[in-house]
């Protein structure tokens, strides 16, 4: 078992763990907590993978802009310390049929794309090649998510202005 | 180069950043915040402990320990104990990829200095975490206050480098040192081409946003002592006090040594070339003048302008300097394709 074999396998537990307790605990700003262990994990697999880049762009997007924006908004509103008692809905049946939906299409998707071929990660992808790509192969749907960002944007500020 | 093994190698990279971190945190109090700002105000500062108070800090640091560790009755117990420790870790992980010569560095990324911002940004977690955990009226304002001005100052932060980066075709640190080791000015390479003359916008841009990022005045209103008592610090006494107090201090160094290795050149001085062993013991302290530069300009703003309104904090940030910072990357591009 190779070194990069016992790291996956601890960052695997700690997401799983982090990820249960992200919906049963009874403390949203824990809640929001232990959400940036999950998405620390996540930046830590893509180091796995040698997705450099990607694993900074998933701390400074997600734990240093989305998380913040939660707790931000979660302590702003309503963030009482200790156990809230109705954190609870009666949803779970939904929840779980959603959860394996999207598990299976995911699944689905790693399975169709890679099979079982074996990847060599041996070099670290440089942010230079991902560029490249990002301008050349894929400038179509990196355009496309450019003016849906923008969309929501505009929409974010016609919702926020009050005239 | 030394050939070591891997665990000697990093034990000593270890070792190097946390002596590092005190230290340099404590020249900077010293310096700046006990000499500087005392003189500036026509007074002599501490003058007791050492030759003119320089062991001062040393002996601050000690009061703080001895101090007992206090949590509120009602705090988040630990929540509390866990945000001094985030900010601190947060500071510790950019040390990592400042390079104070040409092998002097822990880890030379080929992402450097994005990473350095991506993790500098973590503690803004720890802020929060502290504010909340209190239980306090105050440090909840001021953690919310802290987290909405270091959202807004992250953007022009991260665009001010993209200038940089753009021009130095990497976004590696030493990468950059390089970049402006070889480069010329209109065909004089003499001294290199230290970036604050072609980037001088991105440099003023840089310096203001890491004067906000600190929560340093005049854009101290998360710690606002006469609004907010101390904003998330409030109930924090002894050591954990002393962890945001390094923090604060320990990330001013960084963000000053950041700022030398974008737009001063770094460890490069003329005539020293750019690798070797000249270059590799001069490093360091080159590196060390430019952050005492970049750290006395830093501080010299903190001890002169008055405190700044909410919400002129916030319109400075996303109606002046973000379409700044944009408006620079737009023409360094465009220049860069030209030349």
């Amino acid at each position: 078992m190779s070194g990069a074999n016992v790291a996956f396998g601890v960052l695997a537990a700690v997401m799983a763990v982090s990820a249960i307790r992200v919906v049963t605990t009874k403390n949203v700003v824990h809640a929001a907590l232990y959400l940036v262990l999950v998405l620390a994990g996540v930046a830590g697999i893509f180091i796995l993978l040698a997705a450099e880049f990607l694993a900074i762009v998933q701390i400074l997007v997600y734990i240093g802009a989305i998380v913040v924006l939660f707790l931000f908004g979660i302590m702003l509103t309503r963030a009482p310390i200790g156990r809230a008692p109705d954190l609870d809905n009666d949803q779970r049946a939904i929840g779980a049929v959603v959860a394996m939906f999207l598990f299976g299409v995911l699944g689905w998707i790693l399975y169709d794309g890679f099979g079982d071929t074996q990847l060599q990660l041996r070099d670290v992808g440089r942010s230079g090649d991902v560029g490249a790509s990002i301008f050349s192969t894929f400038v179509v749907p990196f355009e496309v998510i450019s003016v849906l960002l923008l969309a929501a944007l505009v929409g974010a500020v016609v919702i926020a202005r009050r005239d | 180069m030394l050939a070591l093994s891997y665990p000697v190698e990093t034990a000593i990279k270890m070792g190097a950043v946390l002596a590092v971190i005190p230290v340099g945190a404590l020249i900077l109090v010293y310096v700046f915040l006990f000499k500087m700002m005392s003189h500036m105000q026509s007074r002599l500062g501490p003058m007791e402990a050492g030759f003119h108070g320089t062991l001062q800090p040393v002996v601050e640091g000690v009061k703080f320990l001895q101090k007992e560790d206090l949590i509120p009755n009602g705090a988040d117990r630990r929540i509390f104990a866990l945000a001094p420790l985030v900010v601190i870790i947060a500071t510790f992980l950019i040390y990592a990829v400042i390079p104070a010569g040409p092998d002097l560095v822990i880890s030379n990324l080929d992402v450097g200095v994005f990473y350095a911002l991506a993790v500098g940004s973590l503690s803004v977690l720890g802020v929060l975490m502290a504010g909340w955990a209190s239980a306090n009226k105050y440090s909840l304002l001021g953690s919310l206050r802290a987290a909405g001005q270091l959202i807004a100052y992250e953007l022009p932060l991260v665009l001010a480098v993209v200038g940089v980066v753009i021009q130095a075709g990497t976004m590696s640190l030493s990468g950059i040192v390089e970049a402006q080791a070889e480069g010329e000015i209109f065909g004089f390479g003499g001294i290199g081409n230290p970036y604050i003359l072609t980037q001088f916008i991105g440099f003023a841009l840089f310096v203001v946003s890491s004067q906000a990022e600190l929560t340093q005045a005049p854009f101290d209103m998360p710690i606002a002592e006469s609004e907010l008592v101390a904003g998330y610090m409030t109930e924090y006494s002894g050591f954990r006090f002393l962890f945001f107090f390094i923090g604060e201090f320990a990330t001013a160094f960084a963000l000053s040594a950041i700022a030398a290795t974008l737009f001063l050149g770094g460890w490069y001085f003329p005539g020293l070339g750019t690798d070797g062993a000249l270059a590799n013991l001069a490093g360091p302290i080159v590196l060390m003048g430019k952050i005492m530069l970049m750290a006395f300009f830093i501080f010299w703003m903190r001890f002169t302008y008055p405190r700044l309104r909410e919400d002129q904090l916030q319109t400075f940030a996303w109606k002046w300097l973000i379409p700044i910072s944009l408006v620079n990357i737009a023409v360094t591009g465009v220049l860069k394709v030209a030349f």
